[in-house]
């Protein structure tokens, strides 16, 4: 049996004589429903530039889009983890799936994760196939066998046939942005629908999870890409870069609006235990808070300042890295103040808690740092396993057919 | 104390780390804990997958259509294939509880008899009831409100397994003080079940909202989703934990553990279908109120006696 005090203490004289129920001074979700939104936020970042080239055909993109696309899917493999680690009765994860309870919001789960692996897992194929056809004519041994058996024996590199895997890749990323909407909108549907924790029970929430998930996936990228030019002693493509600076912007912009609006709705509202709420905010997670707001406004500001001076180089790869890491610090910081500052606000509405998260364990920041490296570990991987992803795809399809010929 | 079939309806690993569990809790209360948690596992386990409720027929509170937040095709399951329990049919029951907030003297007897009963786990952060002590000091608009996790509580050397109310308010102006004792609320309109991903906590038709233990994934949602406090994650077994009035109990004709030792009759239990019931009585008798009305959830705990002060 778990000695829970150990972990959590109750701080409950907040408003004059604080008071929490005695069940809520353990904190139900901790930093691993944290990272979940997190992760699935950056599988829908990434995925939104990937689509950006794929679909709208912004030319500027195409040296990242590939990578955008196999980034969202080494991620959207390890979303589903956090919850896996967090269950009383993992074993029984799947009883979700096999007899969905439909009046939860949480049954749908499995069915949207799964279903938008399978969409990646279907466009990465269609966008890799003819390198991976390529791949297995140019090289050997188990290698060879390993690219042979992903061509799943549709070899063909035909201008008609990769004229087929373009508009198929392409109407997958067209089904894919409304999923990715959807699989992150959800994920904040499944805290705002909560009528029971004040600072969740929000409309605005699926919106503001999705917008926020746009900031921290295309930061996410940023940094990606930077450090992967820096390792691989490249330059990063300056159009890539310049188009990930406004689709920032344009992220941050929206997303630090619509939390403003939500902030102040909250407030002015000042509907029962608002002064719960103002306590929240100046107790528990204003450290958070200060991560959140901070790391977004820096973000603002040079990218601001960067949208009217327009710097090329080494310039704008220096300020759109820090500007990337301070988003994706700002959305995991927002992730945390909105799943544990919920949960620090008592549903009495007149007491506060402090979490203190474990170090080691089942549950522990150990396991959210191991759940998070394994996504770039995957990504390392599969970037060596499919190189052309650095390629881009400025090539028209015929000429791509000369390519692997020549590879041949 | 009559059992069902008990240990075939719990897990294997349920019963392991019921063991585990209840070596000391067995050692210190005779024994009682291992009965308890086995009637009530199998209590439990008796509804098997299906969630019952309430589809279209008239329910016993006088209303008709769906009153429960679930499916038509669970409810028919319900109906289809009900707990086996010898000489007992759900739909001819309506349980409800009550509380007459003005006879309560927080002896907190009520606490220590359903951690017993039902092998809750023995701290003072896990509990299926509780009683909250209100206090109005002189001069004072609100109360300071206090209850069994706060250490202070806790009666000394007893490792967090008793509970007293200490004398902290000894040399103050009291201008006016009561106790609240508090339970899940067996709601109408459970949000507990809404959210449940896998229908593994279900409302029956004779009232209580039951868990099944062998099924529940301890997600956690529905600990997330009750606005009274009432749900906790049982360690032990991995699965969510609250109270079910002692549905192993009401299904034999007893009452709920908290009820029977009550020493003041704040508790009262009965079925609503029987109009000369304690509960039938209660409600005809008193002015009664629920808790958190505004959230729509339609409690069947019916306070009498309390104040506005209460959360």
């Amino acid at each position: 049996m778990s000695s829970s005090a150990d972990v959590f203490y109750h701080v409950a004289p907040v408003i004059g004589n604080g008071f929490t129920y005695p069940n809520e001074t353990e904190v139900p979700w901790s930093e691993l429903i944290v990272i979940y939104p997190y992760i699935t936020g950056l599988v829908a970042g990434a995925f939104v530039v990937s689509s950006l080239h794929h679909v709208f055909g912004m030319e500027r993109f195409a040296p990242i889009s590939k990578f955008a696309l196999l980034t969202s899917l080494c991620f959207m493999f390890f979303a589903p983890t956090p919850l896996l680690f967090h269950l009383g009765q993992p074993t029984r994860a799947l009883n979700a799936v096999i007899t969905p309870h439909w009046t939860s919001a949480m049954a749908a789960f499995g069915y949207v994760a799964g279903f938008y692996i399978c969409l990646l897992l279907l466009e990465v194929w269609f966008s890799f196939r003819a390198d991976i056809v390529g791949l297995s004519k140019s090289t050997t041994g188990v290698m060879q066998k390993v690219y042979k058996t992903l061509t799943l024996g549709s070899d063909d590199v035909s201008a008609s046939a990769l004229h087929a895997d373009h508009t198929i890749a392409r109407r997958l990323a067209m089904i894919g942005i409304p999923g990715a909407c959807g699989l992150h909108g959800y994920v904040g549907f499944l805290f705002g629908s909560l009528k029971t924790r004040e600072w969740w029970s929000s409309d605005l929430m699926p919106i503001i999870f999705l917008l926020s998930a746009v900031g921290s996936g295309v930061g996410l990228l940023i940094v990606i890409y930077v450090v992967a030019c820096w390792w691989r002693k490249q330059t990063p493509d300056n159009g890539a870069m310049q188009g990930l600076l406004y689709v920032l912007w344009s992220g941050i912009v929206i997303v630090m609006v619509i939390e403003a609006l939500e902030m102040v709705q909250m407030i002015y509202k000042a509907r029962e235990g608002v002064e719960g709420v103002f306590d929240l905010i100046n107790g528990p997670i204003h450290v958070g808070l200060f991560f959140q707001w901070g790391g977004g406004l820096l973000a603002l500001l040079i990218t601001s300042i960067m949208m009217l001076k327009t710097p090329k180089g080494s310039r704008l790869v220096f300020w759109l890295f820090v500007c990337g890491l301070s988003m994706m610090i700002s959305v995991l910081a927002m992730r945390w103040n909105v799943v544990i500052g919920g949960q620090e606000l008592s549903k009495t509405m007149r007491g506060l808690l402090t979490f203190h998260p474990e170090v080691f364990g089942r549950e522990s920041l150990f396991t959210v740092a191991s759940l998070f490296t394994a996504p770039f570990v995957v990504l390392y991987l599969a970037q060596k396993l499919l190189p052309t992803v650095w390629a881009g795809e400025e090539l028209e399809p015929e000429e791509r057919v000369f390519d692997i010929h020549k590879a041949i | 104390m009559n059992q069902l079939s008990s240990e075939e309806k719990m897990t294997t690993q349920d019963i392991n780390t019921e063991k585990e569990a209840s070596h000391i809790s067995r050692r210190s209360f005779l024994g009682m804990l291992g009965k308890g948690a086995a009637c009530a596992g199998a209590a439990v386990g008796a509804g098997g997958a299906l969630a019952s409720a309430g589809g279209g027929a008239a329910n016993a509170l006088g209303g008709v259509g769906p009153t429960y937040q679930q499916e038509p095709e669970q409810y028919a399951e319900a109906r289809k294939n009900p707990p086996k329990i010898p000489g007992y049919n759900w739909t001819e029951h309506k349980w409800a509880f009550g509380v007459d907030s003005n006879r309560c003297i927080g002896c907190l007897r009520c606490v220590e008899a359903c951690k017993m009963e039902n092998s809750v786990q023995m701290d003072r952060n896990h509990t299926r009831t509780w009683v909250e002590r209100y206090v109005y000091l002189e001069g004072s608009d609100h109360a300071h409100v206090d209850s069994i996790h706060d250490l202070k509580n806790v009666m000394p050397g007893s490792k967090e397994t008793r509970f007293v109310f200490d004398n902290r308010y000894k040399n103050a102006k009291v201008t006016k003080a009561f106790f609240v004792p508090k339970l899940c609320n067996q709601c109408e309109k459970p949000s507990c079940v809404q959210v449940c991903p896998t229908g593994a906590t279900y409302k029956t038709p004779d009232g209580p909202v039951l868990i099944d233990t062998k099924y529940c994934i301890g997600c956690q949602y529905c600990v997330q989703a009750c606005p009274y406090g009432a749900r906790s994650l049982n360690h032990v077994r991995g699965t969510a934990e609250k109270c079910n009035w002692c549905y192993h109990r009401i299904t034999k004709g007893l009452n709920p553990a908290c009820v029977e030792v009550c020493p003041t009759g704040t508790r009262i239990f009965g079925d609503r279908m029987d109009p000369e019931s304690p509960i039938s009585q209660f409600l005809r008798n008193n002015r009664v109120n629920v808790l958190k009305p505004d959230m729509g959830n339609m409690p069947n705990v019916f306070y009498a006696g309390i104040d506005k002060e209460v959360i």
